[in-house]
């Protein structure tokens, strides 16, 4: 792939972490590049803020190597540990971390005033900065003389004007009201563009990492289970964790019977069949078959559903429905489809829309 | 950059020195394991000591009949039982052990249970009921727990005198010129009724704490279900600040057996012992060792109590916390009884709350003590002047001079001030240091031994503190040469005692401060000097004030701690009055008492205008 012949910033070798007995980090390896927005995506617990202290220096790792630039910064078996501030990466923390008895302007200025910048140098470079992040005229106030959208905006600058070569992100957007969130979402990506620098970004919202990142490494109890673009990790999870955890509504899991039609071979599923190319399924006769909510079409070609609640919310509606099995499944339509509530409707795949996982090890197999 | 430069540096060097060097830069841990050098110095080893020294000869043991009647050869420091034989196994046993031991329980039990059933009521009407001015009653119900226990005892004295005694009568006998008996007088009946009105004040901060934390829904939802009032009451309210009601029961009783003051003011007089009463009177007449078998007697007590404290409270914890809005709309109506009440509670403030300090100023005014008439009035005990003579022609005071102009009073008050402030700015400053090593640790074996060690000081009483510290540093002791007699010393023994405060002080200041507000600083290379003077000293600063303005007030009013280790020559404001008082010079001993009382409040409303809370809050200790 092309990414291969871009620069690796960090790469991650053989990291864990350990807690007492538990292990939030298991031996994760992981590259990232020049440039890349990289998103660590997973459950809350699964080690991806972990990842992100151990390679920012806070956290130690209990065992592994991390190189930022080629240069080793952390191996435990070295026993070297190179100080997060030699480490030239910037922080923005998931509370902002604002130091709340120092104004803005002294805030943003710290990180200067321990290098010993002249004070003119200082304070030119905080006021471009505090432009950069459209907060002129806040420099005398206090963190928490402002509102949130604004706090994070000073965090950004903090981190900025240490021009760290590498942004390390954690949840910055979770403390923001749903709208204000949105609008940050393209401010970061906006920096992104700008800057150029690497950025890692942790959150647990799949939403914001899809909007986000170039990459997407989705992590379950320390291990990493993909990593991927965006559209990849939607269009082909590697197993039924990340499809599962990438799935709003939930993802519709099937229990899938293969069977043998002459030279076809189809899988039977919630009274769905789908054909299938031999190779895939091998010679399994079950298999875990997944469609996504907004996968499905009405078509009276279809199989019966039965809906039993409807959820509209304006622009989509979610459906629950329905066919005799005990589990009832997820549907998603347009807000304008005709659909009420008792009605059986028929339903149909959207064309390759469906993913098969093996029953055992969980591995997409198509 | 000059940072890249270091990165590009091979691998180099022993990985173990790498790490040696590390663990031993970490500021928590370095300073973790200075402090618990410190704690294991001025507690354990004291501790350790105490039990040494009681099961050894010392020179004074010479005299001791069961050593003089045997012949046996007192060698200091040999091992022997005969401190043993003397408080637990012979004609003394009753005398020396048993009685007081039984006195103090007596005496534990008793205040514990009325000063919970008045603490509670009191919390129950104030946070519960639609009684008139709940602000102002809560205030004032809170000043007890702010002065000193003993103004109430001497004050008690003043009122009930008798001339059996000897002296002149109190308030009571001027009046109604009938001497009050004996057992109203002195003895554990007034004891008891003196410290609960002491002690009444902690079950009314933590009742009321606990009440008005639980949310009025859970009430409202079984009213809702047709449950009655009281059922609610039995079932619902009771339960929840039942872990408070408990916390105070064993608090209560762990202070209590170890309380001296109020104890030596109304028992001694007519030898009426309680544990601590004994471990003074035998460490004044020469028995150390068998002083330090009753003080080793008092902290297994006091242990047990706080251990049943961890595992009853600590086990129920979990629902002390109910915190809802704390909102309560509908307070119980008092109806027709409600200015009856209220008629009550204010009798009960001005006669138990003010009447004691009322009765003490008003005592320092009288030119001869007992006679209440305004003929009587005089101003020479603050301001008179040395020999001066009253109207009778009597020499006022032995010929001392009043509490302003005397010299020996401001030397005690200087010598309590410079203590108070000593000690105060060391507990400040050990606290942040604990508090952060404490959190920062947290989950490290250190931390937590820091943590234990911190609080132990807490187990030993006063009096036997003081009595671990005079058998300790009696001798030269390690690279510390004998401090009997110094200041140094009454600041150690103080400093040592606040160690569980600070530290708990220090630790609720330092989790206030967001380890990313440290760690946002660590990233862009401010080391630990900055950090700590740059953002945890200003974060914390609040805290470290309240907790430096508190150990003032706790180290101005301390007498049971240093009543056995100062010398005239270190002799403070407290210890003045302790004599005087002994020597029935209640004038003088009450004037100072008002002035520690005046320091006391003055400081605890500094505290609550710093702190913006009411005076019912933030008082530990």
């Amino acid at each position: 792939m092309a990414e291969e012949k871009r620069k690796v910033k960090i790469k991650i070798e053989k990291l864990r972490k350990a807690f007492g007995e538990v292990v939030a980090v298991k031996d994760i390896d992981l590259d990232i590049y020049e440039g890349d927005f990289l998103t660590l995506l997973g459950p809350s617990g699964c080690g991806k803020t972990t990842t992100l202290r151990a390679i920012s220096g806070l956290e130690e790792a209990t065992d592994g190597k991390i190189y930022i630039n080629d240069k080793l910064v952390f191996s435990k078996k070295d026993e070297l540990i190179v100080a997060p501030s030699k480490r030239n990466v910037g922080l923005i923390f998931q509370s902002y971390a604002l130091w709340p008895h120092m104004t803005v302007e002294a805030n943003i200025a710290f990180g200067l005033k321990i290098k010993k910048l002249p004070k003119n140098e200082i304070d030119k470079r905080v006021k471009n900065i505090l432009a950069d992040v459209h907060l002129e005229g806040y420099g005398k106030r206090y963190p928490s003389e402002l509102s949130g959208g604004q706090q994070q905006r000073v965090a950004i600058a903090r981190m900025l004007i240490n021009r760290p070569q590498i942004f390390l992100m954690d949840e910055p957007l979770s403390n923001l009201d749903a709208r204000l969130r949105i609008e940050m979402r393209s401010e970061l990506i906006q920096l992104h563009n700008r800057t150029g620098a690497t950025t890692i970004y942790v959150t647990h919202d799949q939403e914001e990492a899809m909007t986000l990142s170039t990459r997407i490494c989705v992590m379950n109890e320390g291990v990493i289970r993909q990593i991927a673009s965006p559209e990849e990790i939607y269009g082909r999870p590697a197993d039924m964790f990340v499809a599962g955890f990438i799935s709003n509504p939930q993802m519709n899991f099937f229990k899938g019977i293969v069977e043998q039609k002459g030279a076809k071979t189809v899988i039977k599923a919630g009274g769905f069949s789908v054909e299938v190319p031999k190779d895939i399924v091998g010679n399994r006769n079950e298999v875990v078959f997944a469609v996504r909510p907004e996968d499905f079409v009405i078509d009276p070609k279809g199989t019966s559903y039965n809906i039993k609640t409807r959820l509209p919310a304006g622009s989509f509606q979610i459906a629950m429905a329905n066919n005799g099995d005990e589990k009832d499944i997820a549907l998603m339509f347009d807000g304008e489809e005709d659909i009420t509530t008792g009605e059986v409707i028929k339903l149909v795949i959207k064309k390759d829309k469906f993913h098969i996982f093996d029953k055992k090890t969980e591995k997409r197999l198509n | 950059m000059s940072n890249i430069a270091l990165e590009h540096r091979e691998v180099k060097g022993s990985p173990f020195l790498r790490k040696l060097v590390r663990n031993l830069t970490m500021p928590q841990r370095i300073m973790a394991f200075l402090l618990i050098m410190l704690l294991i110095f001025f507690v354990i080893m004291p501790a350790i000591n105490l039990v040494y020294t009681s099961l050894t000869f010392s020179l004074s043991d010479r005299r001791l009949p069961q050593v003089v009647d045997r012949g046996i050869e007192v060698v200091p420091g040999e091992f022997t039982t005969v401190h043993l034989e003397r408080v637990f196994w012979s004609k003394l046993t009753n005398k020396m052990f048993l009685i007081p031991l039984l006195n103090s329980l007596m005496i534990t039990f008793g205040l514990t249970a009325l000063s919970m059933i008045i603490g509670s009521t009191l919390a129950w009407l104030v946070v519960r009921t639609n009684l008139p001015w709940k602000k102002g009653i809560a205030n004032f119900a809170s000043i007890p727990y702010i002065i000193p226990s003993w103004p109430i005892a001497l004050a008690w004295i003043s009122v009930f005198k008798n001339t059996k005694i000897g002296g002149s009568p109190g308030w009571f006998q001027f009046i109604f010129h009938v001497a009050p008996p004996d057992w109203i007088s002195y003895g554990i009946l007034p004891i008891i009724i003196c410290l609960s009105l002491h002690y009444y004040a902690f079950s009314f901060i933590t009742v009321s704490g606990a009440l008005a934390s639980i949310d009025s829904r859970l009430e409202e939802t079984a009213e809702l279900m047709g449950a009655s009032k009281s059922l609610v009451m039995r079932k619902i309210t009771l339960p929840l600040v039942l872990p408070a009601l408990l916390s105070a029961f064993i608090l209560t009783f762990s202070k209590g057996i170890g309380t001296f003051g109020t104890p030596a003011f109304l028992g001694l007089p007519v030898r009426f012992f309680t544990l601590s009463t004994q471990v003074y009177s035998n460490v004044k007449n020469n028995l150390a060792g068998d002083a330090y078998l009753l003080a080793i007697v008092m902290i297994l007590i006091s242990s047990l109590t706080i251990y049943m404290n961890v595992k009853v409270i600590g086990a129920r914890k979990s629902f002390v916390t109910i915190s809802g809005k704390g909102f309560r709309a509908n307070p119980v109506k008092l109806g027709k009884f409600k200015w009856v009440i209220f008629a009550l509670v204010i009798i009960f403030i001005l006669l138990f709350v003010i009447g004691p300090l009322y009765i003490l100023t008003w005592q320092t005014f009288m030119e001869r003590d007992g006679d209440y008439s305004l003929s009587n009035f005089t101003l020479h005990y603050w301001i008179g002047p040395d020999g001066a003579l009253g109207k009778a022609g009597q020499l006022l005071g032995e010929g001392q001079a009043g509490i302003l102009r005397n010299g020996d009073i401001w030397y005690a008050a200087w010598n309590s001030v410079r203590l108070a402030i000593t000690v105060s700015l060391l507990a400040a400053f050990l606290g942040i240091l604990l508090g952060y090593s404490i959190v920062r640790g947290r989950g490290t074996k250190l931390a937590s031994t820091l943590d234990a060690l911190s609080f132990a000081p807490y187990v030993f009483p006063g009096i036997a503190f003081g009595a671990v510290y005079l058998s300790m540093f009696a001798k030269p002791f390690g690279p510390i040469p004998a401090l009997y007699g110094t200041f140094s010393l009454l600041v150690l023994v103080s400093l040592a005692k606040r160690m569980p405060f600070s530290s708990r002080t220090g630790t609720s200041a330092m989790l206030q401060v967001h380890k990313e507000l440290e760690e946002a600083g660590e990233l862009v290379g401010a080391g630990f000097f900055k950090r700590f003077t740059k953002i945890i000293y200003p974060l914390t600063k609040s805290g470290f004030i309240a907790g430096l303005l508190l150990s003032f007030i706790t180290t101005m009013r301390e007498l049971s701690l240093i009543v056995l280790i100062v010398t005239p020559k270190t002799k403070v404001l407290t210890t003045m009055i302790f004599r005087y008082a002994e020597g029935g010079y209640h004038q003088y001993g009450d004037a100072i008492t008002m002035f520690v009382v005046i320091i006391s409040l003055s400081g605890t409303l500094l505290i609550r205008k710093y702190q913006g809370t009411g005076l019912a809050k933030g008082i530990g200790g």
